[in-house]
Order: structure tokens, then C-alpha cells, then sequence
């Protein structure tokens, strides 16, 4: 019993990280119905840049505040220069370009700071929580600012005018712009919020897996297997599906024998593909019928 | 979920039409284009056959997926996971049963079609994006499911296997490279000729309704499931064959030369190529083999960011890729010819 407990709470932990990915995966899809194939490669350099400011001499926190203004900043500007000239044309070109701003990230990342696995501090320290031995400050910390996170997106869509125009545009685009909203901008600052978040998750998760160039492969699909399994409309659902595949993947890796680290992406891959079948909508979201 | 449900929740067209003569070369062209490919390996050195081998064989599995979103309008990211299928289908033949290498090639044909049909039946409910998700996670998957420990008595774990190449039959006087090269051009003349009339034929028909509106298609009659799955299987078939070549050229198989780089490269050697145009294919397998070695002699470990960039161009300035280049050049030479 003790040993399911704990993978349960380890499970929660890990999907704190899944959670603020599918977060950020939603928070693009909700504006602009495109799943962004580099959103784990924005996370990561974005922590790259926290390193960096750290390494000039910056404490944690100031470097944590500055990276969420550079990301927000730097999705806009994304959506802007690169994204906005696609948003009529078919689905096959705009994952193109995705995936085109994946390899650039990428491989610039790596251009500038090499692929040397490098230490990522954290601001909770890592010793036991509350003097007990299942879950580290850290993970603690994590599975906080996502709860966090997640309020604070709640009441920002639920009661400012900013956020209920945001959800007027991502809903019925057309009735937005008559009353006024600026759809094309609201779209913007979806993609800017979404990378911020990514960068949240990003710098939460690298003292775990280490800075590199190509830490984020596995959580983007396990973000994915989040967004997918809570509803890629819904935030909430987002964050409830993380947890879950957080859950999920450390049970299975403790119960089913034969599933070790080794097939922790084929786990995903199984995940999303049932989801997808069983029930595309997933768990929260919205079904969305159209007229022919 | 009604049929009638999905395809309109999609938003967006998935793929642009592309008309059905607009998808091949003239005879005139075909017929020049393979007297080059015949003659130019006798004058070059042999690694420049080998790379010419390598085009062909990213060419065929570049078209393979030209035949599933530019003819069917299903979307891949998951290709290297039925070239993975393939190379090792092929490389466990023939080094652990001596199976002669030109059989390994139908039969890893025959598997990853029908590895192919299987994983399009539940990607039948799955459409462009979540389709373009569910291939991404197959082809993140693959290197981890070929590493498993149970398969590594036949696939080697991560070491992979190591493939012998052919010598030429019959005691023809030509190296190993220049026979695998001709090999390998017979195989993929075959394929594309296949191709070419796959999608003149009824099922053709079926496959290009289905991608430019899928409700008109099954209410004319088309079994939208069957053509779709179909058109899985098929692309991956190829794919395979491709997959068996490319063990048989590289001498080597390991589960981490199948990433999903792999995959990335042949969606991007397609939309280079121009969705839907068959021959682009091969120019969109040239793009992919010579570019990064052409960014990597310009700055090592820019490679990527050089191909990003490209694809952007790409997509921004010719959409349509090298049939756009190729119409724009018909048309140049029409009017040199009036004047």
C-alpha cells in the first residue's frame, strides 16, 4: 500500500510538468485550432535564456520574471511574423511551419549552447516536504504553481474583460469582431500567454531532466497525451490530464511488468491513440458539431 | 460520432486539390529523366552512386506519403515508423533465416501494408491534426519499441544488426555499389509506375474524392473507411520497401537511425517536392540528402535552423513547391517558343 501511495504521489509530481505542457498545448489550440508541434522546443529555450541571465549573475527569481516576459514577448512575435500570413491556408502547410520552428529552435539552441547536459537549480531545494520521504520540496513547489497557474487563468478568463474577449474570439470569431474585439490580436496573445507557460513548465522541469537542447521530446508528448485525455478545449481539463498521465505512467511502470523507462513513450503513443478513439472529445471537452 | 461530424469539425481543408493530370511528368520528360538515371552511374564514383541510391530510396518513401496526403489527404508524421518496419524486416531476414535479400523486399512489402491498414483503422476516426498527433507519437515511440528487450535476441537492442550488402549476380563485371544502384532503380521504376496508374484507377478516383470532400465522396458511393485505410496500407507498403532498400544501402540497422527526424525529413522532402506532384518526390529527396550536408559545410550543428528556414521560404514563396517551379518553367519555355 505504502509503495502505491507513493507512486501516486510521484505520479502527481511528474504530471504537474504534463500538466503546464498540455496547459500551454491548449491554450494555442483554443486560439487557433493547430496543435504547435515546437511548443516544447519554445519551453526549452526559454529556459535556456533563464540559465543564461542566472549565469550573468542574476538570482533565480528575477530570471524567472524576465524569462516570462521574453516568452510572452517572443510568442507574439512568432504569431505575428511567422504564423499570422498562414491562418488561411490548409492544415498540411501550417504544420509545416511548425515543425520548420521546431528545427530552428532546436538547432540554434544547440548553436548556442551546446549539447553538454547542464545543472538547473531550483528554488524549493530538494530536500523531504513537510519531513515526509514521498515527495521532495521541489515536487511539492511544482505541483503548487501549476495549481496556481491554473487558478489564475481561471479567474483571468472568468472575470476580466480581456480574457472574456479572448474567449469571445476563440469561440465565434465572427460575432467578436461586430462588437468590437480585435480577434487577430486576441489570437496573438493566446500564442503569447501559451508560450509563457511553456516557459513555466520548462524551468520546472529542468532540475529534474537536465538542460539540454533535447530535453523536451518526451514531456511535448506526454503534454499531448494530457491536452488529448482532458479535452483539447478545455484548460481544466488540460490540468486534470496531466495529473492523470502522471499517475498512469508511474503505476504502469510499477505494476505492469516488463514496462520500465523503456516504454514510457510507447505508454503515451497507447494513451493517445485510445483516447482519440474511445472518446476524441476527452474527458471535458467540448463536442464541437458544425453545419454542413 | 457521425462520418458528417468529422469532417467538418476539421475547420480548414487538410490538402489543397490537386488535379489529376497535374500529378505526373509527360512521357517525353519520364523518358528523359530515366536515360540520365540509367547512364550517369557509369561515369560518376562509386559514392556518388551510393548516394544516388540513397535518393531513389528516400525518393520512393517520400512518395509513398505523396500518396497518402497528396492522393488521399491523410496526414503522417509517423513515415519512419513503417521505414523502421521495413529495414528491419529485412536486415532480421536476412542475417538471422539467409533469406535472399531481393525476397526479404515483398515480404517486409507485405508486413508493413499490413502494419500500415492496422494502425489506419483507428486513425480512421482521426482526422488532420489529430491524425498529424497520433502518426507523431507513432514515430516517437518506434526506437523505444525496437529496443525492447524481448526483441533483442532478433533486432539486436541498441547496438542494431549489421546487414551484408549483395554482390552482383551472375558474375556481372560491376561493384556492389553500381548493382545495388541498379537494383534499386528497377524497384523504384516499378513502384512509381504503379503509382502513376494506382492513381488513375478507380481507387485513385476514390482516394482524390475522399481528400477534396470526403461527405460528396461517400454519398457518390465510395467506402470511405476501406479507401482510407487502404491508402494507409499502401503508403506504408512502400514505405517498407523503401525501408529494405535503405538497410541493404547502409549496411546497418539501429533503432535510433529511425527517430522522428526521419519522419520530419520525409514530410519536409514532400512539401519541398510539392504535395500531390509524384515526381517532386525525388526532388524533394535530393532536398533532404544535399541540404544538410550543404548547411552542415556551412556551419556545424546549423543544419536544422538552415532547414527550417528553407521550409519557411518554401511555404511562403512557393507553396506549392518544385511542381510550382516546374509548371513556372513550362510555361517560360511556351513563350520562348511563340516568340
Amino acid at each position: 500500500m505504502e509503495l502505491f501511495t507513493n507512486q501516486v504521489l510521484a505520479g502527481i509530481a511528474t504530471g504537474a510538468i504534463y500538466a503546464c505542457m498540455a496547459l500551454a498545448v491548449v491554450m494555442i489550440y483554443q486560439a487557433i485550432d493547430h496543435l504547435n508541434f515546437a511548443q516544447g522546443e519554445m519551453a526549452m529555450f526559454s529556459t535556456f535564456i533563464s540559465w543564461q541571465l542566472m549565469q550573468w549573475g542574476l538570482s533565480y527569481w528575477a530570471a524567472f520574471l524576465m524569462t516570462l516576459a521574453f516568452s510572452f514577448v517572443a510568442g507574439i512575435a512568432i504569431e505575428r511574423i511567422l504564423f499570422k500570413p498562414l491562418a488561411k491556408a490548409p492544415v498540411l502547410t501550417n504544420v509545416a511551419g511548425f515543425i520548420a520552428l521546431f528545427a530552428i529552435i532546436n538547432s540554434s539552441a544547440g548553436l548556442i549552447w551546446d549539447f553538454t547536459i547542464k545543472q538547473y537549480p531550483t528554488p524549493f531545494g530538494s530536500s523531504p516536504f513537510l519531513g515526509s520521504q514521498l515527495i521532495s520540496t521541489h515536487q511539492a513547489g511544482m505541483i503548487g504553481v501549476t495549481v496556481l497557474l491554473l487558478l489564475g487563468l481561471y479567474f483571468f478568463f472568468q472575470y476580466t474583460r480581456i480574457g472574456l474577449a479572448m474567449r469571445a474570439a476563440a469561440s465565434v470569431p465572427e460575432s467578436a469582431r461586430l462588437v468590437g474585439i480585435n480577434t487577430s490580436w486576441m489570437i496573438a496573445l493566446g500564442w503569447g500567454m501559451a508560450t509563457a507557460i511553456g516557459s513555466i513548465a520548462g524551468m520546472l522541469i529542468a532540475p529534474v531532466v537536465f538542460l539540454e537542447p533535447n530535453m523536451m521530446g518526451g514531456v511535448l508528448i506526454y503534454g499531448f497525451a494530457a491536452a488529448v485525455l482532458g479535452g483539447l478545449s478545455s484548460p481544466f481539463g488540460a490540468v486534470v490530464g496531466g495529473f492523470l498521465v502522471g499517475v498512469f505512467e508511474n503505476l504502469a511502470g510499477t505494476y505492469i511488468p516488463g514496462v520500465g523507462n523503456e516504454l514510457k513513450l510507447p505508454i503515451a503513443l497507447a494513451l493517445i491513440i485510445s483516447v482519440l478513439v474511445v472518446k476524441p472529445a476527452g474527458l471535458f471537452g467540448r463536442h464541437i458539431v458544425k453545419r454542413v | 460520432m457521425s462520418a458528417a461530424e468529422e469532417v467538418v469539425a476539421e475547420g480548414h481543408q487538410a490538402v489543397e486539390a490537386v488535379p489529376k493530370r497535374a500529378m505526373t511528368l509527360g512521357t517525353g520528360t519520364s523518358l528523359v529523366v530515366l536515360a540520365a538515371l540509367l547512364v550517369v552511374p557509369m561515369f560518376v564514383k562509386n559514392f556518388i552512386i551510393f548516394q544516388m541510391t540513397m535518393l531513389l530510396i528516400y525518393g520512393l518513401a517520400v512518395l509513398a506519403l505523396n500518396i497518402l496526403t497528396g492522393g488521399s489527404g491523410q496526414f503522417s508524421l509517423g513515415q519512419s515508423a513503417f521505414y523502421a518496419v521495413g529495414a528491419y524486416t529485412s536486415a532480421v531476414l536476412m542475417e538471422h533465416a539467409n533469406v535472399n535479400y531481393a525476397l526479404t523486399i515483398p515480404i517486409s512489402a507485405a508486413i508493413c501494408f499490413g502494419f500500415g491498414y492496422l494502425f489506419g483503422k483507428p486513425a480512421l476516426r482521426l482526422s488532420g491534426v489529430y491524425l498529424a498527433l497520433a502518426t507523431f507519437a507513432l514515430a516517437t515511440a518506434m526506437p523505444q519499441l525496437l529496443k525492447l528487450n524481448f526483441l533483442e535476441h532478433w533486432t539486436g537492442g541498441v547496438q542494431g544488426l549489421v546487414v551484408t550488402k549483395p554482390d552482383a549476380p551472375f558474375g556481372l563485371p560491376m561493384s556492389q555499389d553500381m548493382w545495388l544502384y541498379y537494383f534499386t532503380l528497377a524497384v523504384t521504376i516499378a513502384i512509381y509506375i504503379f503509382s502513376v496508374n494506382l492513381l488513375r484507377s478507380r481507387s485513385g478516383r476514390a482516394f482524390m474524392a475522399i481528400r477534396d470532400n470526403e461527405i460528396a465522396a461517400s454519398s457518390m458511393g465510395v467506402n470511405v473507411a476501406l479507401y482510407k485505410t487502404l491508402a494507409f496500407g499502401v503508403s506504408a507498403g512502400i514505405t517498407g520497401v523503401a525501408g529494405s532498400l535503405g538497410a541493404i544501402a547502409v549496411q546497418f540497422v539501429a533503432p535510433d537511425s529511425y527517430t522522428i527526424t526521419l519522419a520530419i525529413s520525409l514530410f519536409l522532402g514532400m512539401v519541398v517536392g510539392g504535395v500531390g506532384w509524384l515526381p517532386g518526390s525525388f526532388v524533394g529527396a535530393a532536398f533532404i540528402i544535399f541540404v544538410p550536408n550543404m548547411a552542415e559545410s556551412i556551419s556545424k550543428g546549423l543544419s536544422g535552423a538552415v532547414f527550417g528556414v528553407l521550409l519557411f521560404l518554401v511555404i511562403y514563396l512557393v507553396p506549392h513547391g518544385a511542381r510550382q517551379v516546374a509548371v513556372l518553367g513550362q510555361q517560360l519555355v511556351g513563350k520562348l517558343r511563340k516568340n
